[in-house]
């Protein structure tokens, strides 16, 4: 599909959200009235460690432009480490992701409390404009490159 | 060679070992395969010279399921595969008996092919107290090359003669190391997001997913592998399009990371010549910068750095800022 110079293009957004600091992060945000755009789908999950970086392949081969992945501040999970093996995690995909010469700017980890709904919506209007700045994501559909 | 064999037949004589892994010859003179022995007679077919490329690791898993003791050949490569197997207690040290073998190098048929030597017959001077040149007899007559110009791309970054597990060795082992690890990848570093992109766009799609990389490697042996899961189709391969299949080299080199001893065989096996190493040896890098120097496989005690943490680790945010 292309994007005519009258059609805005809408990125794709996936952010997972640890259930205990940045799902809470989100909801403080909605009761507070902070916008943030509607590109952004919530995908909750119990620790930012349950995020497997196949989860984060997966949503861009299904379509995704963007992903982000929010947990509790380092030293706040609710399972006292969790976020830490992540963020090793997410180094290593993420680096790995820009040698092969994907947008860089794709993938974001950003740490937001419960008490930071100011955080999530500005994370979110920021990642957004970024993505959209870069453009739809058709790098890492297939990795292969066979189409 | 015949020291090895002899000492496999006064293993076994002894009842020290029930069972023999090693080489034996392959249909071509250049490519022994790996293989069990268990009597005098088999051990007729054993081999060790300089295309012994083959890790015999991973072999030990099974033959740590079985009664008695196993003989190992292990070359000082092999030995972190070993040791990295044991930590992740998927052999057993003690149904081991492990025979360190000196190595000088190990050969690349395709390194001798691409030198313009066609109708390879036979190569000599491959064994490990051989000359420094080779001679290979051709459809066309004799050629040589040095023995050097054909080794393994690994060898040439080797990771050091020491043996990291052994209960004896038998042969010296020479250094072979005459370039840097982490070139390739500095290089491949240093191309802009497009170039990189091309690049492994060109490499990776030569793949035809064969799945020698994963079935050769010894830190790839989980029991059921996601690759061969019928929740997929990516098992079947052919004519396949979901997501392990368009992902599979980054869920490779992930699975592996901060595992990967960096033994070469993905590489050496890849029948389409892709550069796996180029995967492997990003992780590693980063995993050395980041968080320490780390070798998988060099002890049986440390903590693998994908399972481990401190307070004060880099963010992931560091990839952006490092441009
Ligand atoms: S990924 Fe390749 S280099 Fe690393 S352990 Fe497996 S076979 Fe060896
Ligand atoms: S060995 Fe080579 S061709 Fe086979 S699956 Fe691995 S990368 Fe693909
Ligand atoms: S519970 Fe929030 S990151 Fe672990």
């Amino acid at each position: 599909m292309s994007i005519g110079a009258n059609e805005e293009f809408r990125p794709k957004i996936v952010a997972f959200c640890c259930n205990w600091c940045s799902y809470a992060g989100a909801d403080l945000a909605g009761s507070s009235r902070l916008a943030y755009p509607a590109d952004v789908k919530i995908i909750r999950v119990p620790c930012s460690c349950r995020v497997n970086p196949m989860f984060i392949l997966r949503a861009f081969e299904r379509g995704a432009d963007g992903v982000i992945l929010c947990g509790c501040h380092p030293g706040d999970c609710h399972y006292s480490t969790g976020n830490f093996y992540a963020r090793r995690r997410m180094t290593m995909l993420f680096s790995m992701l820009d040698y092969i010469g994907v947008e860089n700017g794709r993938t974001r980890v950003e740490w937001v409390s419960a008490a930071e709904g100011a955080k999530f919506s500005a994370t979110m209007n920021d990642f957004v404009a970024k993505v959209t700045s870069l453009g739809k994501n058709v790098r890492l559909g297939d990795l292969r490159c066979k189409n | 060679m015949q020291e090895l064999i002899n000492k496999a037949k006064e293993l076994l004589a002894n009842g020290t070992v029930v069972r023999v892994l090693g080489w034996r010859a392959g249909d071509l003179s250049y490519n022994p395969e790996p293989a069990f022995f268990e009597t005098e007679e088999d051990l007729q077919k054993f081999v060790y010279d300089g295309f012994c490329g083959a890790n015999l690791s991973k072999y030990m898993i099974e033959a740590s399921k079985l009664d008695g003791k196993t003989l190992v050949f292990l070359k000082p490569c092999d030995t972190y595969s070993f040791n990295q197997l044991i930590k992740e207690h998927r052999v057993d040290r003690e149904k081991a008996y492990i025979v360190g073998v000196g190595c000088r190098g190990k050969l690349d048929i395709d390194k001798i092919k691409e030198q313009g030597i066609k109708g390879i017959e036979s190569v000599e001077g491959t064994e490990l107290d051989g000359p420094d040149t080779l001679t290979i007899k051709t459809l066309y007559g004799d050629k040589t090359c040095s023995y050097a110009s054909a080794m393994l791309g690994r060898c040439h970054v080797c990771k050091g003669k020491e043996h990291m597990i052994a209960d004896e060795i038998i042969g010296e082992s020479k250094d072979t190391k005459d370039a840097e690890r982490f070139d390739a990848v500095k290089a491949v570093e240093a191309m802009s997001p497009e170039e990189r992109f091309n690049f492994f766009q060109k490499e990776l799609r030569k793949c035809i997913r064969c799945n020698a990389c994963r079935n050769v490697c010894p830190a790839c042996s989980c029991r059921k592998c996601v690759f061969d899961s019928n929740k997929f189709d990516s098992a079947q391969k052919a004519n396949v399009d979901s997501f392990e299949e368009k992902m599979f080299h980054v869920i490779r080199a992930f699975h592996v990371a901060g595992r990967c001893t960096d033994c070469g065989e993905c590489s050496r096996v890849c029948p389409q010549g892709i550069q796996l190493h180029l995967f492997n040896r990003k992780f590693i890098k980063d995993i050395n910068e980041y968080y320490g120097e780390f070798q998988a496989g060099a002890d049986i005690e440390a903590r693998g750095p994908l399972t481990n943490y401190t307070f004060d680790d880099v963010e992931p945010s560091i990839v952006k800022e490092r441009g």
